[in-house]
């Protein structure tokens, strides 16, 4: 005890504004890490060395590549891919939200044929789901308009009514709605159930406390996942060559290539618009989650911070925006504000 | 909808009220009366059934036997001839809108504005006006001493200024009866004299109040009546000096011992 007292007296004390007595800062020699050293320079070594080869192999055929990366027919594809991946995902969310709903239904029927559902489009590839769309017009060649079991009103032969593009997006959004539907359902489980009961309370009616209450709040929890289904959607995309779809992007390139006799630039060239579209969705998922993780409490930071600009000194809590959810649970940081 | 209430009838009817959640039954044969304007204080341990007494009575939960009635309506169900039908849900959200109700975790909805929170169900349920409804919802928050407060978030007010929000919202609906669960055990005790005195005010401006409370000093101070329950049943009742400061029966010398 003694000897601690002498050497904290033997530091030169510092007295910080507020009074306290501080010790000085710490100056230590940092501790080195040779072997992070020597594997950087190991992996760097093994990328250079890969680029290098890759820019002078021949197979790669990177002639063939800048004459196909803007070739127009492309870029049209890549309009394509743009257009399924928007088409079915909406359809998916609009289709999942459904089905989210019903499997929360109090009804079993209703919730047991939204587990079926989700049975059949969860448990089979999506690869084997679009061959089967392909085959739609063979298995009903028409659709009738009518009363079951009478002379339909209206008949339509299948082929005619929808367009391989129109199957496509459709076995896309089949498959991808029943993903989406766990997705909203988890969103919708998330929300404190007080707030299902605030809102009863107060006589608001399901479908009130449902658009009102519950889904503004279950957002936060949607958005994420559904940004990374997205950019999973835009690849997928590449399978409906199965139904056979082929003006996307994969498709396109893999035509091309058939004729030109060389596969392997086209296939760089599909790899760099779908690298760029996710690129580009991957930014923008970043900014949406930042937005949404953000806790509702948290929503004008700048005035917080100007009004309370020493709360997270005092209480210790919330220091990040990402937990100011726990705010919400969390009287004992909030008697400050 | 306008308070036909006849003078002197009960706002609160319990005629033998049984509950049962599975095998466990929470309430047992529970029979209370409150007259209108009058404020009845439940205490009573943890898991005794105050709180989902207070539930049963804005439907919030099924009564499996005896009756329940508020302002002379039965609560959930509607008897015609010898037989009981349950109400459709509109119907019970109709039922509700006249019984206000504070929970102990404020449950305000964080994604609005103090003055959003308030004016939701009004102009929603009650198809009031945007603008009467911000004018009344200004006028509640000036009542509950948070005027300066309406563009706050709830994650933004303290624990005790998110309770007296609360408070305006469930008054916003103007009803005719005010049930309180536990409105002050979430909250630091520095914060708790500030949602009592609202609810003090509350109960001198002549609202029928029923309170779930550990606070005893608040139940002498306001309470009509006073009821003490455990392990589902009532165990005594009557004028709140006389069960506090003479209580008849062990169990409840033994509760008031541990927090008085």
């Amino acid at each position: 005890m003694a000897a601690a007292r002498s050497d904290r007296s033997a530091t030169p004390a510092q007295v910080s504004p507020n009074g306290v007595d501080q010790a000085e800062a710490i100056k230590a020699i940092r501790l080195r890490h040779p072997w992070r050293n020597v594997i950087a320079v190991i992996l760097v070594a093994m990328l250079v060395l890969f680029l290098v080869d890759a820019s002078q192999r021949e197979a790669y055929g990177w002639a063939n590549f800048g004459k196909y990366i803007f070739d127009q027919r492309i870029s049209q594809a890549a309009g394509y891919t743009l257009l399924l991946t928007v088409y079915s995902m909406v359809i998916a969310i609009i289709l999942g939200v459904t089905l989210a709903v019903m499997r929360l239904s109090d009804n079993p029927v209703v919730k047991g044929i939204a587990w079926l559902y989700l049975w059949v489009f969860r448990g089979t590839p999506v690869y084997v789901q679009l061959v089967f769309w392909g085959l739609f017009a063979t298995i009903y060649s028409t659709i009738d308009v009518g009363i079951p079991f009478t002379e339909p009103w209206l008949s339509f032969e299948t082929s005619d009514l929808i367009s391989v593009f129109w199957l496509a997006v459709i076995g896309l959004a089949l498959n991808e709605s029943a993903y989406m539907a766990e997705i909203v359902r988890a969103g919708i489980l998330s929300v404190d159930k007080g707030q299902d009961e605030a809102a009863t309370a107060l006589g608001m009616s399901w479908m009130q406390t449902m658009t009102r209450v519950v889904i503004p709040q279950a957002m936060r929890i949607i958005i994420p996942p559904t940004g990374n289904e997205v950019i999973s959607m835009l690849k997928t995309t590449s399978l409906v060559t199965a139904i056979p779809f082929s003006l996307e992007l994969y498709g396109r390139s893999r035509d091309i290539s058939v004729v030109i006799f060389d596969p392997i630039p086209l296939l760089l060239v599909a790899s760099a618009w779908y690298l760029l579209f996710t690129s580009i969705l991957m930014v923008g998922q970043y900014f949406l989650e930042k937005r949404f993780s953000r806790g509702v409490g948290q929503a004008r930071p700048e005035k917080a911070g100007t009004e309370t600009g020493a709360i997270s000194v005092k209480t210790g809590v919330i220091t990040t925006p990402g937990e100011a959810s726990d705010s919400s649970t969390d009287p004992s940081g909030k008697e400050h504000r | 909808m306008t308070n036909a209430t006849t003078s002197g009838a009960p706002m609160v009817h319990a005629d033998r009220v049984s509950k049962s959640f599975g095998s466990n039954e929470v309430l047992k044969s529970i029979s209370l009366s409150v007259p209108q304007g009058e404020v009845m204080c439940l205490v009573g341990p943890s898991g005794s059934g105050k709180s989902t007494f207070l539930r049963c009575i804005n439907h919030l939960e099924n009564v499996d036997a005896g009756r329940l009635s508020v302002d002379g309506v039965l609560v959930g169900y509607e008897e015609r001839g010898d037989k009981l039908y349950e109400l459709k849900p509109r119907e019970a959200a109709r039922q509700r809108r006249d019984i206000g109700m504070v929970f102990q975790r404020f449950n305000l909805f964080p994604h609005m504005t103090a003055l959003e929170n308030i004016i939701e169900a009004p102009i929603r349920v009650n198809r009031v006006k945007k603008d009467a409804a911000m004018a009344k919802g200004r006028e509640l928050l000036a009542q509950v001493g948070l005027a300066e407060k309406e563009d706050a978030y709830p994650a933004h007010l303290s624990g005790g200024q998110q309770q007296r929000v609360a408070i305006a919202r469930a008054l916003a609906m103007e009803p005719k009866l005010m049930l309180f669960d536990e409105p002050t055990s979430a909250l630091d005790p520095e914060l708790v004299g500030e949602v009592l005195d609202v609810m003090k005010g509350l109960a001198e401006s002549g609202m029928t109040m029923i309170v779930v409370t550990h606070e005893m000093g608040f139940a002498r101070e306001v309470a009509d009546q006073l009821v003490f329950m455990d392990g589902g049943v009532v165990v005594e009742s009557g004028d709140p000096d006389e069960v506090l400061g003479n209580p008849q029966h062990e169990r409840t010398r033994a509760f008031l011992s541990k927090v008085l």
